[in-house]
C-alpha cells in the first residue's frame, strides 16, 4: 500500500489540479479580446483593396454559405415543424380548445425560435465547421502568409466577404426554413385527420404579427454574424498541423453553438 | 538593399537566432545555407515581416519594418516575392489563378496580358500544361514550381526563396537555379535564397550567409569559400560534397 498523502501535500495537489479552471475565465477574456482584435481589423478595410477582388469572394461564399445550405436547413426544419405539429395535436386535450390553436402554435414557435434556432444550429456544422477548416488548413498550410507576404490585409481578405456571405444569406435561409417548417406542419396537421390543412392556416393566421417575422430575420442576421465570425477566429487562429485545425473546426461549432445561445437570449430579452 | 541588424528570436525557451547581422546587397544572388533547423525559415520570415523579432531589425530600402505601420508594412511587402518551404500554394485555386493571383491583386494588365504572363511564367518552370491542375494533383516539386511562377509573376524587386530546389530531381534543380541566376542578371532581381544544396550554391551564389546555431558565423563569396577556415562550414560543405560527389575544385 502507498503510504497516504499527508494533508498538505494534498491541499497542493487539489490545488494544482484546479489550477486550469481559474484560468479559465482569463482564457476565455483573452480570447474574446482576440477575436473583438481579429473583427475589428478585418472591417477596418485597406483603402487599397481592389472592389472586384472582395465582390468575387463574397459571391462565392454566398453561394457556400447559402445555396449550398438550403437542402439541409430545408430537411432541418421540415421535421422540427412536423414534430412541432404532432406535439400540439398530443397535448390537445382539453376539448373546449378549437383545432386551430395548433396552427398557432406552430406559426408562433417556427417563426419565433424553431426557425432561427434549428437552422442555426444546423449550420454551426454546415457553415461554422467548413470556414474555420478551410482558414485552419490555409493557416498551418503558410497560405495566410503567403497572403500576408504579398502585401494582402489577408483578415480583411479572408474574414469579411465570409461574415458578410453570413449576415446576408441567413436571413435568406430562415424564410426559406420558416416556410418549409410551417408547410410541412400543414401537411402533417393534415395526415393526423385530427384536422385539415384549412383550420391550421386558419389558426396560424389568426396570431400572426409581422414583428415576429421581423424578430426571426434580425436573429437570423445576428446568428449568421455570430456562427461566421467565430468559424474565422478559430480558422484564422489554428496552429499545428491536422490536429491543430481538427480543433479549430471543432471549437467552431462549440463556440458557435454556445454563443448562438446566447445572443438568442439576448435577442429575445431586447426586442420581444 | 535589406539589413539585418543584431536580429535575435526565441520561441518559449528556444533561442532560434541570437544577435543575426546580414547585408543583402541589390542585384545579387545571396545564398543562405546551414544544416536543417538553424533558423533560416525563421530568419527568411523576419524579412518580410511575418515575424516580430525579440530585439534588432530588419530595413528594407532604408525603411526599419518595425517603425512602419500595418498599411507601410504591406507596401514594402510588395516589393517582395516568397516561395515558401512548402509552397504554399492557394488549395483552393488551379495552378493558373495561383499564378494569376497576384497579377490581378497588385497590377493594372489587362486580363489577356495576365494569361500571357502566367503562360510565360509556368513556361520558365517548366508546367506549360499544369495551368488547369488544383495544387493537390500536382507533385510536390510541382507545387513548388507553381509556387515559384507565382512569386516571379509581378516581377518583384526582391525574390526570396525557401528551399527552391529541395524535392526536384536534379534536371529540374539545374533549370530552377539558371532561371534564379537569370532574373538576377536579366531583370536586376535580389535574391535571398535559403538552401542547403552546394550545388545550387556553387552555380548561383553572388554571396554565401552560413547559419550555424542561429547565428552567422561566416559570410563571403564563392571565391572564399574555398579559402574558407572554420570547421563547422567546412564539415557542412564536406557533407555536401560526398552526397553529390563533386570535389569543390571542380564544381
Ligand atoms: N513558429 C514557431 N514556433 C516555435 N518554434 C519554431 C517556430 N518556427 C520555427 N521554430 C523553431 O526554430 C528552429 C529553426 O527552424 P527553421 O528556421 O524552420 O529551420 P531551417 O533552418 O531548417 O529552415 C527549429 O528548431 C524550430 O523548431
Ligand atoms: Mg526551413
Amino acid at each position: 500500500m502507498e503510504v497516504p498523502p499527508s494533508d498538505a501535500s494534498l491541499a497542493a495537489r487539489v490545488r494544482a489540479g484546479c489550477a486550469p479552471l481559474w484560468r479559465i475565465p482569463g482564457g476565455l477574456l483573452q480570447g474574446f479580446g482576440a477575436y473583438c482584435l481579429l473583427m475589428a481589423e478585418a472591417f477596418n478595410l485597406p483603402r487599397d483593396l481592389r472592389p472586384s477582388l472582395y465582390a468575387r469572394n463574397l459571391a462565392t461564399q454566398m453561394v457556400q454559405v447559402g445555396i449550398d445550405s438550403i437542402p439541409i436547413v430545408s430537411l432541418a426544419t421540415a421535421f422540427s415543424g412536423g414534430v412541432v405539429v404532432v406535439q400540439a395535436i398530443y397535448q390537445l386535450e382539453n376539448p373546449l380548445l378549437p383545432l386551430s390553436i395548433v396552427g398557432t402554435f406552430a406559426e408562433q414557435s417556427i417563426l419565433l425560435e424553431l426557425g432561427t434556432l434549428v437552422t442555426a444550429f444546423v449550420l454551426c456544422g454546415r457553415v461554422g465547421a467548413r470556414i474555420a477548416a478551410e482558414l485552419g488548413t490555409m493557416r498551418v498550410k503558410e497560405q495566410i502568409d503567403a497572403l500576408e507576404a504579398m502585401g494582402l490585409n489577408s483578415r480583411s481578405f479572408l474574414v469579411v466577404p465570409r461574415v458578410l456571405a453570413g449576415v446576408l444569406m441567413f436571413p435568406v435561409l430562415y424564410v426559406v426554413a420558416a416556410t418549409v417548417g410551417m408547410v410541412m406542419g400543414g401537411v402533417v396537421a393534415e395526415l393526423s385527420g385530427v384536422l385539415t390543412i384549412q383550420t391550421y392556416w386558419e389558426g396560424a393566421r389568426l396570431f400572426f404579427r409581422p414583428y415576429d417575422v421581423f424578430f426571426g430575420l434580425v436573429k437570423s442576421l445576428v446568428f449568421g454574424f455570430v456562427i461566421t465570425s467565430i468559424a474565422c477566429y478559430t480558422g484564422y487562429n489554428a496552429e499545428g498541423g491536422a490536429e491543430g485545425v481538427g480543433k479549430a473546426t471543432t471549437r467552431a461549432a462549440v463556440l458557435g453553438c454556445v454563443w448562438v445561445l446566447f445572443a438568442d437570449y439576448a435577442c429575445a430579452a431586447l426586442l420581444l | 538593399m535589406i539589413q539585418i541588424r543584431d536580429l535575435s528570436k526565441s520561441f518559449g525557451g528556444n533561442a532560434v537566432l541570437r544577435n543575426v547581422d546580414l547585408d543583402v546587397p541589390e542585384g545579387e544572388v545571396t545564398c543562405v545555407i546551414g544544416r536543417s533547423g538553424s533558423g533560416k525559415s525563421v530568419l527568411m520570415r523576419h524579412i518580410v515581416g511575418l515575424l516580430e523579432p525579440d530585439s534588432g531589425r530588419v530595413i528594407v530600402d532604408g525603411a526599419p519594418l518595425d517603425e512602419l505601420t500595418y498599411s507601410e508594412l504591406r507596401q514594402v511587402r510588395r516589393k517582395f516575392g516568397v516561395l515558401f518551404q512548402g509552397g504554399a500554394l492557394f488549395d483552393s485555386m488551379s495552378a493558373r489563378d495561383n499564378v494569376e493571383f497576384p497579377l490581378r491583386t497588385f497590377t493594372d494588365l489587362t486580363p489577356n496580358e495576365i494569361r500571357q504572363r502566367a503562360d510565360e511564367c509556368l513556361e520558365l518552370v517548366e508546367l506549360p500544361d499544369a495551368g488547369p491542375k488544383k495544387p493537390a494533383e500536382l507533385s510536390g516539386g510541382q507545387q513548388k514550381r507553381v509556387a515559384l511562377a507565382r512569386a516571379i509573376a509581378i516581377e518583384p524587386k526582391y525574390i526570396l526563396y525557401d528551399e527552391p530546389t529541395s524535392g526536384l530531381d536534379p534536371e529540374t534543380s539545374n533549370t530552377i537555379d539558371e532561371l534564379i541566376h537569370r532574373l538576377g542578371t536579366t531583370m536586376g532581381t535580389t535574391s535571398v535564397v535559403v538552401t542547403h544544396d552546394m550545388h545550387s550554391v556553387l552555380s548561383i551564389a553572388d554571396r554565401i550567409a552560413f547559419v550555424h546555431e542561429g547565428t552567422i558565423p561566416w559570410t563571403g563569396t564563392v571565391d572564399d569559400l574555398h579559402r574558407a577556415e572554420s570547421e563547422t562550414l567546412l564539415a557542412f560543405v564536406r557533407a555536401n560534397e560526398y552526397k553529390i560527389g563533386v570535389p569543390s575544385e571542380t564544381a
